[in-house]
């Protein structure tokens, strides 16, 4: 049993604002993998649900005419793997995305859960960082455009104002064009559990293969937020495939993450998997795409 | 034919796949009223006042119940056989609530409601007013000078403190070439883990208190509810149907006496009463987490001259089945290698963690850990053969154990260690494992144990066994003995076959306990059924086949002496041929109008002996040491249970030993706030179970000895298959790696410390 006072059903997103307006105490429920637990543990006793599960106009993916993907908040992450336009141009978000929970939490959580959450745990986040994801967020004004890299405010607090909505997030062409990814979830078991630290790099190398054209890497529970590592993008920038190519992407991880300790794992711990996961998820990505490390 | 040893299917199976298999909560009438207890928020500390106006406001509430309502009587609550005497009884430390809180989410007060929903918001209302102590968590600060006594009866928190010696110590160590090896060893508190959470659900019938519980011991259970507020044990019924899983937490009372309480609160209306994941964490039993200094003293051909441990356990709040637990672990400290000067202190000590009790091989787990990893110190200091030294100094046939009297009557450990040897080519991999560079390195790993069968001579053994026949040949049997998934009724079903000379199929096993009308035992704990009720159910068989061939003889005008039960069928001793079925003795025995006997047989045994089980694990495992995990490659347990009873089932039982034995040696274990006592993992989520992907194939195999004092030549095996799996994994890192780690589990923040400490992270 559940203790919540009203449950409201829009038929569409227009709907779905104007009850967030007349009812603005109450919370978007989409998959429930994360509010109904929050329910269960009586910290939301009597609140008021807006559920958005059945709307189909934010659910799914597609190609847009510019060549960007369009992910819409609903689909949810067994779909997202499943999807053939992910499998083809982003397979690094749908293997990300795999390792969340077990099937049945894939079926019910949605992409856009998981990223308006603001946990820095989230597994899609780390990807859709690393890939310059834009969020287009939606509210009785129209819609807002806003780079991922922004969302996030601090642990648990994302940008979404009152009364908007998550309706799309989007990965342009020349974001996962020639671009291989990987990533790799560092956590105490292989199934059913959250991340000790994730770590996400995609990678479009030179015409040849032998240097680096752009790399990008992002962390999960690195920071108090999904992060960047600039620093590391900037050390690996045309850098050549060797094994010093991983020092300075390691390196460059390190100076940029902030991990804390926790009764989960110290922060000397967390710092050794940055280090170490920065070099195997960058050296995994270059494989992918083709090149070779001192090869 | 011969049942027993076959790979007979579940009785139980096709119910409880299908989900026909009635658990507690299928059982709760429909308007049941729901109790939530209230749990202290405070580890340590006194409840001053409650202010109930607001949790009375809530609509649906129907009663509240504080620590200040119960009855002023302590009560045990370990699910042990009650002890006359009262030197051996239980300590009796709580009571139905408490108003001295000794551990954090300790029982308080208990909201009887219409709904769930209505009894939570209830129980969040409740505001109590504390006296507060700082939490005391470890043993160490629990034994301090001055340290706040957690009971008033035991002012320096110790429960229990033992010591014994074999031979001269002090004396032993004066030999000349010792070689002096010494360590210390730490284990987690850890949880059950069991499927179906604590529950039960209670009402009144004619006067009596009737409790429906997911218990392992309903008898015991009727006992303790009895004794906790002081009602006849004829007054209370406990019924147990089918459980999932109890791997001990349910050999405790747990919501089974406050339930009771309730029950006659609300006038006898039923009330549920069933603990959420959570609550089943904080608030049920744990294992003891307990802490191991080691000295041993080795002659130069690997003998051990002498050794001597000191044991600490953690006994949380309150004293649940307590000091039987240490006392367990080191008297397998001197079991396992009986030679030598032997000399032991133990101590059993109060402190605000929750309350351990019994869990899945009673403090051996523990000790296996200490003195496996121990003996692999050894070898590794005296540069001895680790399989040659466990040979050397192990317990043999014929010991004779000189405090308990338990004897060796039968042992397959040597050929256990041989055939696991073989399996993984230990020695070759160890020698060549050893001097290993690199991030990623291999390594092997072994352990042994013994454990016993039962609780004889330390506690009673005793257990009853009925049967009845139909008129279609076929018989009900009732045992007081508890199918808790570890597949007893299956294996009481093979026994009553194969002794009555029936099919399996004419079999029918009630498997619910009502301590209304089912025989008495003391249920399901210590691998003792196959063996102590396993004979009762023998005894009850060779009962009723006597009856049944009386009843015979008597309608076909022979001595009995000459017939026999084959297949379902009385025949001539020795022929097969067929005279009657034992249907139509059962038609005739019901409806005669000369000589109508309704046959059923009824005994019980009162266990006077015990015997020795063994076994071995054997783990292969690969480091990857700059992640600071561990990926079993391969692991192998080899036991000797004797006979074995079911091929299938006995795999099972190893198979599930041998997961929570991965989990005791690489994932699980309870964590807590240092500053307020609270756990912190109380969830599935961040408690870390294995799953199915992270577990390794499991191999199992048994070397079948056949016992002299078990029913059928069986002894235990229930639990074993979970003591030797982590300290083989230990062994085997150490191997890998050249470091040894000394407190379970290997999770990774302790192999990242370790190897820092080593140098092999920088």
């Amino acid at each position: 049993m559940y203790n919540f006072n009203n449950l409201y059903e829009p038929t569409s997103v227009e709907e779905a604002l104007h009850l967030k307006k007349e009812h603005p105490q109450a919370l978007w429920l989409a998959g429930g993998s994360d509010i109904l637990i929050k329910i269960r543990e009586g910290k939301l006793a009597h609140c008021d649900l807006i559920n958005i599960y059945c709307l189909e106009e934010l659910r799914g993916i597609c190609l847009e005419d510019d060549g960007s993907i369009l992910i819409r908040p609903l689909t949810s992450f067994t779909d997202v793997s499943m999807h053939p336009l992910i499998k083809q141009h982003v397979p690094v978000l749908g293997e990300a995305v795999d390792q969340i929970g077990g099937p049945q939490v894939r079926n019910i959580g949605t992409i856009g859960g998981n990223i308006c959450n603001g946990v820095t745990s989230a597994d899609s986040a780390t990807t859709l960082k690393a890939y310059d994801a834009v969020l287009e967020i939606a509210s009785l004004d129209g819609i807002r455009l806003l780079p991922y890299a922004e969302f996030n405010l601090g642990p648990g607090k994302v940008d979404l104002r009152e009364g908007e909505l998550l309706c799309g997030i989007r990965i342009a062409k020349e974001s996962y064009e020639n671009t291989s990814g990987h990533y790799i979830k560092y956590a105490m078991r292989k199934a059913m559990d959250i991340a000790t630290l994730g770590c996400s790099v995609n990678v479009r190398l030179s015409s040849d293969k032998k240097h680096i054209d752009r790399l990008r890497i992002a962390f999960g529970v690195a920071a108090p937020t999904p992060i960047r590592s600039t620093t590391a993008e900037k050390h690996a920038q045309g850098h050549e495939l060797n094994e010093e190519l991983l020092e300075q992407v390691a390196a460059g991880a390190l100076a940029d993450v902030s991990p804390r300790t926790s009764w989960r794992a110290s922060k000397e711990f967390r710092l050794q998997l940055v280090k170490e996961m920065a070099r195997r998820t960058t050296k995994a990505a270059v494989e992918k795409a083709g090149g070779t490390i001192n090869g | 034919m011969d049942i027993i040893g076959t790979s007979l299917k579940r009785v139980d199976a096709f119910d409880k796949v299908t989900g026909k298999a009635k658990y507690t909560d299928d059982l709760v009438s429909a308007h049941a009223l729901i109790a939530k207890v209230l749990h202290s928020t405070i580890a340590n500390g006194w409840v001053k006042e409650f202010d109930l106006s607001e949790a009375w406001k809530v609509k649906g509430v129907v009663d509240i119940v504080t620590c200040f309502d119960v009855p002023d009587i302590q009560f045990p609550t370990a699910g042990h056989p009650w002890s006359t005497d009262p030197k051996h009884q239980d300590i009796a430390d709580r009571k139905l609530l408490n108003a001295r809180v000794r551990c954090y989410a300790d029982d308080i007060a208990a909201v009887i409601a219409e709904d769930a929903i209505a009894a939570e918001e209830a129980v969040r209302k409740i505001k109590v007013t504390y006296e507060e102590y700082a939490p005391i968590l470890t043993v160490e600060d629990a034994m301090k000078e001055g340290a706040v006594a957690i009971h008033e009866e035991r002012p320096n928190n110790i429960v229990v403190k033992s010591t014994y010696e074999i031979g001269k110590f002090d004396e032993a160590i004066q030999e000349e070439g010792l070689i002096k090896v010494v360590g210390d060893y730490e284990t987690p508190v850890v949880s059950h883990c069991h499927i179906e959470s604590a529950n039960s659900f209670a009402y009144m019938e004619n006067d009596k208190i009737v409790v429906v519980s997911s218990t392992q011991i309903p008898h015991i259970v009727r006992r303790i509810c009895s004794q906790a507020f002081g009602v006849g044990f004829g007054k209370i019924r406990i019924i147990k149907p089918y459980i999932g899983g109890g791997f001990g937490n349910k050999q405790d009372a747990l919501t089974e006496p406050l339930n009771a309480f309730l029950t006659t609160r609300v006038g006898g209306r039923p009330v549920k009463l069933a603990y959420t994941r959570e609550e089943t964490f904080a608030s049920t039993r744990t294992r003891h987490a307990m802490q191991f200094h080691i000295e041993s003293y080795i002659r130069k051909d690997g003998s051990f001259a002498a050794r001597t441990i000191k044991a600490y356990s953690n006994q949380g709040g309150y004293a649940s089945h307590a000091h039987a637990l240490v006392a367990n672990a080191v008297n397998a400290f001197r079991m396992m290698y009986p030679v030598g000067a032997i000399k032991s202190e133990a101590y059993t000590v109060y402190t605000n963690l929750p309350t351990a009790g019994a869990m899945r091989a009673y403090g051996i787990p523990q000790i296996g850990f200490a003195l496996e990893a121990h003996v692999d110190d050894i070898a590794r200091q005296t540069g001895l053969d680790p399989i040659m030294l466990r040979k050397q100094n192990m317990m043999k046939l014929g010991y004779v154990d000189p405090i308990t009297t338990i004897t060796c009557h039968s042992t397959g450990l040597e050929e256990c260690i041989d055939r696991g040897e073989k399996y993984l080519d230990y020695s070759r991999k160890r020698l060549a494992y050893a001097s290993q560079s690199g991030p990623i390195r291999k390594g092997v790993g072994m352990a042994i144990f013994c454990y016993k069968t039962g609780v004889y001579p330390i506690s009673l053994e005793t257990s009853a066994c009925r049967m009845i026949l139909n008129q279609d040949g076929s018989l009900q049997m009732q045992i007081g003995a508890t199918e808790i998934g570890q597949g007893a009724d299956t294996v009481f079903a093979m026994m009553a076959a194969q002794t009555i000379g029936v099919t399996v199929d004419k079999v029918h096993v009630v498997s619910k306990q009502d301590t209304d009308v089912t025989p008495y035992d003391t249920g399901a704990y210590a691998s003792r059924q196959t063996y102590v009720s396993g004979m009762a159910v023998k005894k009850t068989a060779e009962s009723f086949r006597k009856k049944i061939l009386d009843f015979a003889g008597f309608m076909l005008k022979k001595d009995p002496w000459d017939l026999d039960i084959k297949d379902n069928n009385i025949v001539h001793t020795n022929k097969d041929e067929k005279l009657l079925s034992v249907a139509d003795v059962a038609i005739e025995s019901c409806y005669s109008l000369t000589n109508s006997t309704h046959i059923a047989a009824e005994e019980s045994h009162h266990c006077t002996d015990n015997t020795y089980a063994f076994g071995v694990c054997f783990t292969e495992v690969e480091v990857d040491i700059p992640m600071c995990q561990v990926k079993v490659l391969d692991i192998i347990n080899v036991h000797d249970s004797g006979k074995i009873i079911n091929m299938q089932t006995a795999r099972g039982q190893v198979h599930g030993g041998m997961s929570m034995g991965l989990g005791y040696g690489l994932y699980e274990h309870l964590k807590f706030d240092p500053k307020t006592g609270q756990m912190l993992n109380d969830n599935l989520l961040d408690y870390k179970l294995m799953t199915a992907i992270d577990t390794p194939e499991l191999h199992a195999d048994f070397v079948q000895t056949n016992d002299p004092t078990g029913p059928y030549g069986n002894k235990s095996l229930g639990e074993p298959p979970t003591i030797p799996v982590a300290p083989a994994i230990r062994n085997a890192v150490l191997n890998a790696t050249g470091v040894a780690i000394n407190a379970a589990p290997l999770h990774p923040q302790r192999m990242f410390e370790a190897f820092t400490g080593a140098g092999l992270i920088k």
